[in-house]
């Protein structure tokens, strides 16, 4: 199932010892035992410190905390609206995100974010790789803070690899419950929070406990909280290699020129083992120490280039920075380079970064142009929708004296939070009335009232005198305002004979 | 299949499928995979155990849960009927003013009123209402019983010409079947009624019918032949025509006194339904 990219080639100098990375002993297992099914191969990432690890956990204390706090955040609404700053009210079909409300018609702007969301994801892949898989995806944030808490409980590397392969004991078994436990306690905090964002949060949390919470509250909690402990916990990499697509879609976005995390291979090659004092003549930086090997999440060799499993978090950045130290050589022999930089350098070329390429210029118009479209629309959005409806059956009625009388039906949105009293006028066909079912005809405009953050279904029935609409169809239309706002809607006016 | 060689890079299998020097490996399925598909097994048996599942000759397994989408579907209407009861409660004791000035009260009678009108009025007088020859128009301004909320009630409530005991009946005599008046008396008549609806007729004819619409015609349709609601007698000069507008077509009412039957709908549907019904008619004819 795995493609395996091979980019750096150079098959020749592949030592033929036990593989040390999981996805190398994956591979391994494979190619000896057949089989219906393929076993997972456990990954004990080892914990690391630098420069990239700290900014893993920035962001994973931003992004929880956007998640966790979102929902409480309170935001004033006139009358008995909501006063949840975000907010997806389903039952009355609105959406609300601090001083936007969207109606369900407007979905489109949901489509536009997640539109403008695909062209950033696709223009920061081919700038800098999958820097959303290393640290932003809800996947790996929270299979790193279930690693942390697993390394809380069972030790680093080295101590969980021993624990799991003891015998049980009283040691291990509080260890493995404590750990199990807590995941748990994570995971339903998780499926917890998520159901605020369609419920008033103070609300909802009392209901939840009491007992008096909606059926659909419990179940996406049990969903989130069974997912979450089953993604982080027990599927980790798995998520990213068997069930996401995106890793799978990337190649189409990255090319040599995109900075990714990278092996120096015109640096570290030939790679081997180094004892204090060695000259570092006629050999490369790499003492293969595999220090990137074990801390990869992933369970990856970096030095076998650029790979699907790659999620590009520069762990192993940090951990190679570490030894470089250590050894006094210079840092970053692995880096967010790019593959031409490497290429170059190997032919003994100065580095050539180019950002700015075709691909990256298109990236960006396109996300230039939604985002300019989204903006657009929003701020220029109506708060008043007019939606004319002709009758169709039939289409015109002629009445004793003569005159012609269409029949409509007007729904008038009213998209603001106070009540509002539109007049309604027609244009078109002269001298035509206006009424309504419990309204005398006249001539002027039709007041009606749209009550706030509603929709107004208006039957009104348009009549013309004898012979002022000669036509079997007349363009009209439509107005309806309310002090500076207005909307017309066109129309035509039948005068098709009834029998 | 194409050859499946041994990857020499991986040691693994291939699938045999190259495309621009990529090779699939042919690794087997993770094993959470096979899982997955035994749980699903397993819960097939499950629900086979709990819900209805195996047709059988005289039925089928029932399943433990006793779940039933009929039982469900009747307890619903049930539910809905109790939903209802509330709205069309007050519609009942309502009056048309106290309607039209309750837009919620207004939506739910024409909502309902519309669903009911398809279903059983809309076969004869249109998906619309717009009627056909014989049978009336209700979309206009002219009404043989009268356009008045309590007018349209009571004529859905009672009928036309049903025999049932309070039905609306009116009766044109078969002036021509019957004998009641000859062949030239009847086409004399014609042209009268042409005339009465402002159009060219034969002036000779018409002075010739005037005393035989008096003797004959006057009684129900009146001295101007403008009609009476109470009596179920058209207009004659409105120029709206319920069983055609060409002279032969006045010619054979008048020699056959050709008259529709409405059902009585009062036996068949509660009053508010009628009441909401009256309300949709009332308000697709243009309201007052």
């Amino acid at each position: 199932m795995t493609v395996v990219i091979d980019r750096t080639g150079d098959k020749g100098s592949k030592r033929e010892e036990s593989p040390v990375s999981a996805a190398a002993r994956v591979r391994a297992i494979s190619s000896t035992k057949g089989g219906l099914y393929q076993a997972r191969v456990p990954i004990y990432p080892k914990l690391v410190h630098g420069f990239w690890r700290r900014v893993k956990w920035a962001l994973l204390i931003v992004t929880l905390a956007i998640y966790y706090i979102t929902p409480w955040i309170r935001w004033e609404r006139p009358g008995a609206l909501p006063d949840q700053a975000v907010l997806v009210d389903f039952a009355h079909g609105r959406f609300y995100f601090f001083f936007i409300q969207l109606w369900p018609q407007e979905v489109y702007f949901i489509t536009g974010l997640m539109v403008m969301g695909a062209l950033s994801l696709f223009l920061v892949t081919a700038l800098f790789g999958r820097l959303w898989c290393g640290y932003a995806c809800p996947q790996t944030v929270w299979t790193d803070l279930f690693i942390y808490v697993e390394r809380a409980f069972e030790g680093d590397r080295n101590a969980r690899m021993r624990l799991d392969a003891a015998p049980w004991s009283f040691d291990k078994l509080w260890r493995k419950v404590g750990k199990h436990l807590a995941w748990l306690a994570i995971a339903f905090g998780t499926g917890g929070a998520w159901i605020f964002y369609f419920h008033d949060a103070p609300t909802m949390i009392r209901g939840f406990w009491t007992g008096e919470g909606p059926a659909t509250a419990y179940f996406f909690c049990a969903l989130l909280t069974g997912t979450t402990y089953y993604f982080a916990g027990f599927m980790r990499e798995q998520v990213c290699t068997y069930l996401c697509p995106w890793p799978r879609i990337q190649g189409a976005m990255l090319d040599e020129h995109s900075r990714q995390v990278t092996y120096l291979k015109d640096r570290g090659e030939a790679r081997g083992p180094h004892k204090k004092g060695e000259t570092w003549e006629g050999r490369g930086d790499c003492i293969d120490c595999n220090a990137c090997v074990v801390v990869c999440p992933m369970g990856i060799d970096i030095r076998d280039g650029s790979q699907l499993e790659c999620i590009n978090c520069g762990l192993c950045v940090d951990a190679c920075d570490e030894i470089m130290d250590k050894v006094g050589r210079p840092r970053g022999l692995i880096a967010y380079d790019t593959d031409a930089a490497v290429e170059a350098r190997t032919c003994g070329k100065p580095a050539v970064y180019k950002p700015v390429r075709p691909r990256t210029i298109y990236y960006a118009s396109a996300l230039f142009a939604v985002s300019a479209m989204m903006a657009w629309g929003l701020t220029h959005r109506s708060v008043i929708d007019l939606h004319v409806l002709r009758d169709r059956n039939p289409m015109s009625v002629r009445l004793q004296d003569g005159s012609v009388r269409d029949g409509y039906t007007l729904k008038i949105a009213n998209r603001t939070f106070r009540d509002r009293t539109m007049e309604v006028s027609f244009s078109g066909v002269p001298g035509a009335l206006l009424k309504t079912p419990g309204s005398p005809a006249a001539p002027g405009p039709l007041k009606v009232v749209v009550e706030a953050n509603a929709t107004r279904s208006a039957r009104i029935f348009v009549i013309a005198p004898p012979g002022a609409a000669e036509n079997t169809k007349t363009p009209a239309a439509f107005v309806v305002r309310d002090g500076k706002e207005q909307v017309l809607a066109k129309t035509v006016f039948t005068t098709g004979v009834v029998r | 299949m194409s050859d499946r060689e041994v990857d020499e890079h991986s040691g693994v299998e291939t699938t045999g499928h190259e495309w621009d020097g990529i090779r699939e490996l042919d690794n087997p399925l993770p094993r959470w995979w096979l899982w997955i598909m035994y749980a699903s097994i397993a819960v097939a048996i499950v629900y086979w155990i709990l819900m209805p599942a195996w047709p059988g000759v005289h039925g089928y397994t029932r399943g433990f849960l006793h779940a039933s989408d009929r039982a469900a579907v009747v307890g619903k209407l049930a539910e809905l009927k109790t939903l209802r009861g509330v709205q069309a409660a007050r519609l009942t004791n309502a009056s048309l003013e106290q309607i039209e000035a309750d837009p919620e009260l207004q939506a739910y009678a024409l909502t309902a009123g519309q669903a009911v009108f398809g279903d059983n009025c809309a076969s004869c007088h249109g998906v619309g209402g717009a009627g056909s020859k014989g049978y009336p128009n209700l979309r206009d301004d002219v009404w043989l019983w009268g356009g008045a909320l309590e007018d349209i009630q009571h004529t859905i409530t009672v009928g036309i010409r049903t025999g049932q005991p309070g039905a609306r009946v009116s009766q044109m005599p078969a002036f021509g079947r019957d004998q009641l008046l000859t062949g030239a008396q009847i086409n004399d008549l014609t042209e009268y009624v042409v005339a009465l609806s402002r159009r060219p007729a034969d002036k000779a004819a018409v002075a010739r019918a005037a005393p035989v619409f008096v003797e004959q015609c006057v009684i129900c349709h009146g001295a101007a032949g403008t009609g009476d609601q109470t009596k179920g007698a058209p207009n004659l000069t409105d120029g709206e025509w319920l069983n055609g507008s060409r002279r032969e077509d006045i010619q054979s009412q008048i020699v056959s006194g050709r008259g529709g039957v409405m059902p009585t709908w009062g036996g068949r549907f509660d009053p508010q339904t009628i009441k909401a019904l009256a309300v949709y008619i009332h308000a697709n004819a243009g309201g007052r």
